[in-house]
């Protein structure tokens, strides 16, 4: 089964260019993408991603509000006891908060010059370790 | 069957047959070029050599003409840079008006003339900073601005008479000219000898910066309203400058960039038109704003076909009489898109080239980025380097000694000539599928651009355009550290001090009527200038004045497509 992803344009920034070539580079690619469109708050973006049903979903921020809004989306996937949603993010991430965001639980982060193996490879990469597949894995060892 | 001959080439055309016989394909055959074919970033295939038989259907005094007159191609005035350079106008924006008050300070200090305003997300999308849509966006990406006090705030001990200031805002831009023309006259100074620009450009927003608050249709009348009242009030400021620059950010072509920015200034010159002022009287303070990207050749070209193409559409189309009505004046940014956030510092490089074909194509005003715009806003060090390369460019290269310099060159008439010609099929299909508003709404420019966009894209992944230090060259050692922009966490909680205690200090009950009239006009055919005024005059909040026309006008959503 391919693997689905939500890209998400959380908050009131317009730069969507990076969003949409990512969405249609991805499906080129042969995964099953949804773009939630322009300004859409944490709760939006994780109650598509939970109705979707998807593997990943992919920030694509550019305002420099990823301190408020990863934190946010990872909460709320929380509460719904949501664990195996791999949230990963794009945009202008200065390096300085890449680490505080992967210790929250962002699993990767890619900066404008990633090329769309690298998004491949990232995503196939952290949905291995950290998605569904992986859960089901796990869940499969435990009970034999 | 009789042969129809081919016409024997003489003068040029037959030189260059025999060039290619005896010199070029002997070459070729032992040196083969390194490509098949070369195309521009917009991905016109470009010849390997232009020569006077590709200008020969161009007359000089038809197309080309001189500087300050009609169609303007070499220029809108008679003397260009020999008069004065054009305006060095790097914008500034960020935390609260009094943070970003010290940067333009610095600027003016090191020797800028101009001023430009980046807002923040909150304020150009018109929700007021203690808004729950406005946590961790207040401040962030410009400056936030909320009523008048701020404004007051953001040009305090600046000369509103002696500088342009410049302010990048659309949706809200009618309630933000407003705060403008409020600020200006309690500290006294004459609103017709204020000079400026407000962008107030709201249909590139639907189709590529995607900043909106109401429908495109009513807010194609806020756009309407403010040109009008500007025009009357206001002799010296341009109240809108129609841009280019977003759509080629979001990834359009040159030829889509000009084709679409100059067929939103048409439907401009139509609305306006509606209330009976006439063209000659409006059209001189419509201003016009561009990128300046890294393809050299095709983008003095591009400024050039531009002038010409707006000279051309407003005598032909609009009737326009006065020159000054053809006349198109433009803002010039070299292009973040093509900054990147590997080895930053070959951004000053980039940046340097792409100001200089602003320069070479005629630019009025000029912003070069930082080398950290792929990072991050500007820092100060990086705003310096890059006015600085400004400086140069005018005091150091010698290119601002005489007019039009490229002027003449085989190929740049000949890419001139041929992103005109482009841009008019642009304008048939537009009009054929019913205008500028129509085409938003059936996100016929959003889909164009998406596709070129994702064209560039998959050209970049093949190794046909290719980015130093990312695509080719790169070094994967670690990247060389520069010193970003520190984000100060303090100003959105200094921002929302001053907001409630500006609006303890008002009146309330003046506050709900004046904010009653701006409804009752928007209701009406009035122009909203009038009522916002009062309004922003009395300390109502942006956000305030933004809420009270959406059960009005409606809100826009857009229908996401990639």
């Amino acid at each position: 089964m391919p693997i689905k992803v939500l890209v998400a344009k959380p908050g009131l920034d317009g730069h969507d260019r990076g969003a949409k070539i990512v969405a249609r580079a991805l499906r080129d690619a042969g995964m099953e993408v949804v773009y939630t469109g322009l300004h859409q708050t944490p709760e939006m973006i994780v109650t598509a991603a939970v109705q979707e049903d998807v593997d990943v979903i992919g920030i694509s921020i550019l305002s420099g509000a990823h301190m408020t809004v990863f934190p946010k989306v990872l909460k709320l996937l929380g509460e719904r006891g949501v664990d195996d949603i791999v949230v990963i993010g794009g945009g202008v991430i200065q390096e300085a908060d890449g680490p505080k965001l992967k210790a929250l639980g962002v699993r990767e982060l890619f900066d404008s010059d990633a090329t769309t193996q690298d998004l491949i490879d990232g995503i196939e990469r952290v949905v291995a370790e950290f998605g569904r597949a992986q859960k089901r894995t796990d869940a499969a060892r435990s009970t034999a | 069957m009789k042969m129809v001959e081919r016409e024997t080439p003489t003068g040029v055309e037959a030189g260059r047959d025999e060039w290619e016989q005896l010199t070029l394909l002997p070459f070729t055959a032992r040196r083969p070029e390194r490509r098949e074919s070369f195309r521009t970033l917009s991905g016109t295939e470009l010849q390997r050599l232009y020569t006077p038989a590709d200008i020969a259907e161009s007359d000089y005094l038809r197309d080309t003409g001189f500087p300050g007159q009609p169609p303007f191609t070499r220029g809108p005035y008679a003397t260009m840079y020999r008069a004065q350079p054009w305006t060095m106008r790097q914008i500034a924006g960020f935390g609260t008006a009094d943070d970003t008050n010290q940067r333009f300070r610095y600027l003016i200090a090191q020797g800028q003339t101009g001023i430009s305003t980046d807002f923040d997300m909150p304020t150009l999308m018109g929700y007021d900073s203690d808004d729950p849509r406005s946590e961790g966006e207040v401040g962030r990406e410009g400056v936030a601005v909320d009523s008048v006090d701020d404004v007051l705030a953001l040009y305090k001990d600046i000369d509103l008479e002696k500088i342009s200031v410049s302010m990048t805002i659309n949706p809200s831009a009618w309630v933000v000219f407003a705060m403008y023309l409020v600020a200006a006259e309690e500290r006294g100074f004459d609103w017709k000898k204020l000079s400026g620009t407000i962008q107030n450009d709201i249909v590139k927003e639907y189709i590529s910066q995607k900043e909106w608050v109401y429908p495109p249709r009513p807010a194609m009348r806020l756009v309407r309203d403010s040109i009008a009242f500007s025009v009357r009030h206001l002799p010296h400021y341009n109240p809108v400058n129609v841009s280019g620059y977003h759509t080629r950010e979001a990834g359009s072509t040159a030829i889509q960039e000009v084709a679409f920015t100059l067929a939103a200034g048409a439907a401009y010159v139509d609305e306006v038109r509606k209330l009976g002022v006439g063209v000659d009287e409006f059209a001189p303070r419509l201003s016009f704003f561009f990128v300046s990207q890294i393809d050299f050749l095709e983008e003095v070209a591009k400024f050039r076909a531009a002038r010409r193409i707006w000279a051309r559409m407003m005598k032909d189309r609009f009737g326009a009489t006065k020159p000054e009505a053809m006349r198109l004046r433009f803002h010039t940014q070299t292009a973040g898109a093509s900054c990147t956030a590997r080895e930053p510092l070959n951004n000053i490089a980039r940046t340097a080239i792409e100001a200089l074909a602003a320069v070479l194509g005629g630019t009025q005003s000029l912003h070069t980025n930082g080398y950290d715009e792929a990072l991050s806003i500007p820092s100060e060090p990086a705003m310096k380097i890059a006015l600085r390369t400004q400086q140069i460019i005018a005091e150091e290269t010698g290119v601002a000694g005489t007019i039009d310099a490229l002027a003449g060159s085989y190929a740049i008439e000949r890419l001139t000539s041929d992103i005109e010609a482009a841009c008019l099929e642009y304008f048939a299909e537009i009009d054929k599928r019913g205008g500028v508003v129509r085409c938003i709404e059936d996100n016929y420019f959003q889909q164009e651009i998406a596709d070129a966009a994702y064209d560039l894209y998959k050209r970049k992944e093949r190794h046909e355009w290719e980015l130093v230090g990312v695509t080719k060259y790169r070094d994967n050692s670690a990247n060389p550290h520069v010193e970003l922009h520190h984000v100060d966490e303090a100003a959105s909680q200094r921002q929302l001090e001053k907001l409630a205690a500006t609006k303890a200090r008002r009146d309330e009950k003046k506050v709900e009527a004046a904010l009653a009239e701006v409804a009752r006009v928007a209701a009406t055919d009035e122009n909203i200038m009038p009522a916002t005024i009062e309004a922003v005059r009395v300390r109502a909040t942006g956000g305030e004045i933004v809420n009270v026309l959406r059960p009005i006008f409606g809100t826009y959503v857009e229908t996401p497509i990639f």
